[in-house]
């Protein structure tokens, strides 16, 4: 790793690679992904990613997730120790800008990171969903076992409903496609059963209709109700919604939202909700992770974030928002851009664009900082000293 | 008709009026080219927009906003009504004659990957109209540049760089420099902000409203986000399927919103505080293809109000208060 | 720097994204796509193959010149041939046996010597120098063809994509009647017209290739139609015309270098296939006849001897690798430029 981040500061200076680097770079990636290639597909026991949840109130919880993409310039550490937990029956948001990593921490949970350069590279995910008892580790899980859980347990809503769908077959075969894959002896009728069911769950008013249809003769709001009807097919106890209404008119996206906090209840299960609007957190969520730059900054209830946020850029992502009845003249913003993924700084990631800077801040990267019970924050201003004094 | 009216709005204080426009795109032709079928884009829009103001034209995705600016930017040759721009009847104006007119009126679009040509640098991109509408003789071109370049926050190295080493934000500078390097009066902004994160829109929103002040530029703001477009306009227009459904001062909207779409669309935006729970008027169905447009007023489908003339009378675009227009038949009780 | 931070102060409309560094410079598209295209070994070897090939056939003839193309090697081989007359004189039998001496005067099919480095063909034609003169006439024509064909398919694909209407009908229509007809039985009939018409052997090459030409164009034009198609819709387009800029400004400086990326791939790989269709034609006999070479012309040779076929490898094999180095290095260079100019790949 030493070699790596060497190599990317002699770059740094000078603009771009030389062949050189290029080749040692290319030559310390084969490495690594061969590695973890390898131990992806390893066959294992299942004592090898069973594990034991932290606090049995969680049915998810990540630890010190780090998924890095191996790139021709150098390693992007994506997602860079990540860790919380989301509870059962909960909704808990991420919330961060573009290329914060917020999907990348959820597609490692479904373990759909693009290999061979995407790689989960250390860290747990810990999943105790699965109606077996037992508690698998995702992170550790080889890749023949994944059907244990995915799609089936955790179930994912993707941004783009228009392309999300398979075109050429009709939304009654897909859905009914899903039961067949993880109920095996499942008839043709009970998943054509179990489809209707869906469709009626998630509020489509003829679904006997949309059942024969094909996917271009849905709206867009249509089809992510039945992109939400496939995830409940195989009665998920973890919906992950990636940005699910982004790609939504408002009109539409509020009946989406709705019927996601209805079917919370109904499924019994929990919500791991992404998105770069606040708004929406603020209205959906009941913990939220505020991410940036492949980290988290701060966690912790709704509440918490959005009437006591510490972090600065927690507070300059609130305040540069323009809402409804704000009547300033100018809006908040936040100085500057993500640093680049590649060649990130030893210190907190956040200081080029902070105006809360302190000496300190050009030391270590912070440690999470307890608050409450519930709020931790990745922040020197509230260090050990500010607390006691 | 339009001619012996020409000259009378020669110096009035509207910069554009717009009047009754009206623009289809063709879906289905037969053999010989006669349209038998079309999607009317926008239907019977009208307003007036003083200069130096902002009209932001809020409304969802088909409703006509892009085509709506486009037309008015003769981008689209339009299919009905007239466009007055700063006195001068543009509607039936030729491409050869537009040519010259081009420069007074520009766009700004959403996307700023696509809307830069990726092989020249920004000192060609914002060069090149300086030097073809010969704004500044061919050896002050630079200094012009650079000058305006400084003005849209940009600094004066980057002349020599290409459009891939920049950010969205940065890109989207380039772009509001290129459309202020011909010195337009009108600036149409399609949705400008829409594809950048949250703190990178700021900064271009307010960088917008300064140019606007320093160079008397008038916008028409075209966007889905009501938040975005309150922040930036003085007057809003709110479009559904085609037509203007409420038109009116900012303020006149955002206290008394008169149409039931306009306040479906203020209760849909999610409010960033958990403490606030709304009593949320959630829309029942999609919007209806603009193809096939519901008979009467076009939003009874979705409407939680709707009446039985509703789905069979169109309703009537009128003043309710000054300045204050909207087309709904509960509002003639 | 300490300036640049000064101006940073956030007054709210400043630039305030982290400033490109003032130092580092990216490079041009141009000179990424050439950077890309370096960094593949097989390109880099594409392009040695077809660059040694252009030497060898245009500079390796003004370097050796120890034979012409149609220079024949006169020193020739002796022949000896025993004869055996018998005569019979009163009785007695008198047998007379002659060597007869031929000097022929050709030096045929002889094998690598120094004299000749790769031998002789049956004409008694130095193999290497010939190798080196069909090379000029194999790579000249195909480079014509691809010339006039990319002009062509540019110009009117271009008309086709930007105007569209009834000239794009026209135009497509053209081009998809051309590429129904069968290529090979045309050219076997025009051939013949040609051999009857009495045409120079020297030109009929010429004259097929720019029949092969008036076929090959739709290809290109279709491509740089939809090329077209696809970036008139782009943004950049449509901010240029609301500039207010010319028709012909708007295709030359905007559309044109945009499609070039795709032409030049698409140049490259046709490059190949045209050297192909010219030792295609050449082995059927329809293209440079006896005694100017072409590669496709020397292998000719193999269907009518099979001697030399089994016996005297020198004399076609080297015409034959030589085909294959050059559609080889054209198609690992036009695969190099699609990888380069992948806009996917962009960093």
């Amino acid at each position: 790793m030493k070699k790596e981040t060497s190599i990317s500061k002699a770059s740094a200076t000078k603009g771009y690679l030389t062949g050189k680097e290029i080749r040692a770079i290319a030559k310390a990636n084969k490495r690594e992904i061969n590695r973890l290639e390898k131990y992806k597909n390893r066959r294992a026991k299942l004592s090898e990613f069973t594990s034991e949840m932290k606090n049995d109130g969680n049915i998810l919880e990540i630890e010190d997730l780090h998924t890095y993409f191996f790139t021709e310039q150098g390693v992007v550490k994506a997602v860079n120790g990540v860790s919380f937990d989301v509870p059962k029956n909960a909704t808990v948001g991420i919330v961060g800008e573009s290329g914060c990593g917020k999907s990348v921490t959820s597609m490692s949970v479904m373990r759909l990171i693009q290999g061979p350069q995407g790689q989960i590279y250390s860290g747990s995910i810990r999943f105790s969903g699965a109606g077996d008892n037992e508690v698998y580790d995702i992170a550790k899980m080889p890749v023949h076992e994944i059907h244990r859980i995915r799609g089936k347990q955790i179930a994912m809503i993707f941004q783009e409903p228009m392309t999300s769908l398979n075109p050429v077959f009709t939304i009654g075969q897909q859905l009914d496609e899903v039961s067949f894959i993880h109920f095996p002896d499942v008839t043709e009728d009970d998943a054509r059963a179990k489809s209707m069911e869906m469709l009626n769950l998630v509020g489509i008013a003829m679904p006997e209709r949309v059942y024969k249809a094909f996917p271009h003769e849905l709206s867009g709001g249509m089809r992510q109700r039945v992109m939400i009807a496939m995830a409940l097919v195989g009665n998920p106890r973890l919906i992950i919604a990636d940005e699910p209404t982004t790609a939504l008119d408002v009109t539409i996206q509020a009946q989406i939202l709705d019927l996601l906090r209805e079917l919370k209840d109904k499924i019994d299960g929990s919500i791991l909700l992404i998105t770069h609007d606040l708004g929406i957190i603020a209205e959906m969520a009941d913990y939220v992770v505020v991410m940036y730059a492949g980290r988290v900054i701060e966690k912790g209830t709704v509440e918490e974030i959005f009437h006591n946020p510490m972090h600065p850029y927690t507070i300059g992502l609130q305040r540069s928002k323009p809402t409804l009845d704000s009547d300033s003249d100018t809006l908040f913003n936040i100085p500057g851009n993500v640093p680049n993924p590649i060649n990130m700084p030893d210190h907190c990631y956040f200081k080029e664009r902070c105006d809360r800077c302190t000496a300190k801040c050009s030391g270590d990267y912070p440690d999470m900082i307890q608050v409450s019970p519930t709020h931790f924050v990745a922040c020197h201003l509230w260090g050990k000293e500010e607390q006691n004094g | 008709m339009a001619k012996e009216n020409n000259c009378s709005f020669a110096g009035s204080e509207y910069i554009l009026e717009v009047e009754h426009l009206r623009k289809c795109f063709p879906l289905k032709k037969t053999l010989t080219g006669k349209v038998t079928s079309e999607l009317v884009a926008v239907d019977d829009v009208s307003f007036r927009l003083k200069a130096g103001e902002t009209l932001g034209i809020v409304g969802e995705s088909g409703c006509g906003k892009t085509t709506l600016g486009r037309t008015i930017l003769k981008l689209h040759e339009a299919n009905g009504g007239r466009i007055i721009f700063d006195g001068r009847d543009i509607t039936s104006l030729k491409s050869s004659e537009m040519r010259e007119l081009r420069r007074q009126m520009q766009i700004i679009f959403q996307d700023p990957y696509s809307s830069l040509p990726p092989r020249s640098t920004v000192g060609g991109i914002l060069s090149e109209p300086v030097s073809v509408h010969k704004i500044v003789p061919k050896e002050q071109i630079k200094d012009y540049v650079l000058t305006l370049m400084d003005k849209c926050g940009l600094r004066d190295y980057y002349y020599e760089r290409y459009p891939h080493e920049f950010s969205g934000g940065q890109r989207q500078r380039i772009c509001i420099a290129r459309a202020l390097s011909v010195n337009p009066k009108l600036v149409v902004c399609d949705e400008p902000v829409s594809a950048l994160d949250v703190s990178i829109q700021a900064q271009i929103i307010n960088l917008l409203k300064k140019l606007q002040e320093e160079m008397n530029l008038t916008y028409l703001f075209i966007s889905h986000d009501l938040s975005v477009v309150k922040f930036i306009s003085d007057k809003i227009g709110v479009m559904y399927l085609g037509n203007i459904v409420e038109y009116g001062d900012k303020k006149d909207i955002f206290a008394r919103p008169l149409h039931p779409y306009t306040k479906a669309l203020f209760s849909a935006i999610p409010y960033p505080d958990p403490a606030v729970k709304m009593n949320r008027m959630v829309l029942k169905g999609d919007i209806p293809s603009p193809a096939n447009p519901p008979k009467g007023c076009r939003f009874h489908t979705r409407c939680p109000y709707a009446k039985p003339i509703c789905a069979e009378v169109t309703p009537e675009y009128k003043e309710h208060e000054t300045g204050h227009f909207a087309a709904c038949h509960l509002l003639e009780e | 720097m300490e300036e640049l931070n000064k101006k940073n102060i956030p007054n709210g409309t400043e630039d305030t994204e982290a400033p490109l560094d003032k130092n580092i410079r990216l490079m041009s598209p141009t000179r990424m796509v050439v950077r890309r295209f370096f960094r593949s070994k097989l390109s880099i070897l594409g392009l040695i193959m077809v660059i040694g090939l252009f030497l060898f056939s245009f500079v390796g003839p003004l370097v050796y010149t120890e034979w012409g193309e149609t220079e024949l090697d006169r020193s020739g081989t002796v022949e000896y041939a025993f004869a055996e007359t018998t005569y019979t004189v009163n009785g007695t039998e008198y047998t007379v046996r002659q060597t007869i001496e031929t000097n022929l005067t050709d030096n045929f099919l002889a094998p690598p010597s120094e004299e000749h480095i790769l031998g002789t063909d049956d004409q008694g034609y130095d193999i290497f120098v010939r190798l080196m003169y069909g090379g000029r006439i194999s790579l000249t024509v195909s480079f014509l063809a691809v010339f006039v064909i990319t002009v062509f398919g540019t110009v009117l694909g271009g008309i086709a994509g930007y105007f569209g209407g009834v000239i794009d009908n026209v135009i497509m229509r053209v081009c998809d009647v051309l590429i129904c007809l069968p290529g090979i039985p045309i050219l076997l009939i025009i051939s013949t017209i040609l051999t009857a018409s009495d045409i120079d052997a020297k030109y009929r090459i010429y004259l097929l290739m720019i029949y092969l030409t008036l076929f090959s164009w739709p290809g290109t034009a279709r491509l740089v139609r939809g090329q077209i198609l696809s970036l008139r819709e782009q943004e950049y387009m449509v901010a240029a015309e609301a500039m207010g800029y010319s028709t012909s400004r708007k295709i030359f400086k905007h559309l044109v270098p945009n499609v070039m990326p795709q032409l030049i791939v698409q140049m490259s790989l046709s490059l190949g296939s045209m050297i192909l269709y010219e030792a295609t034609l050449s082995y059927l006999g329809l293209g440079v006849q006896a005694p100017y070479a072409a590669w496709g012309t020397m292998i000719n040779i193999i269907s009518t001897n099979n001697d030399i076929l089994q016996n005297h490898l020198n004399v076609w094999v080297p015409a034959g690798v030589c085909i294959v180095i050059a559609v080889l290095g054209l198609n690992f260079v036009g695969d190099g430029l699609r990888d380069a100019l992948d806009p996917k790949a962009r960093r």
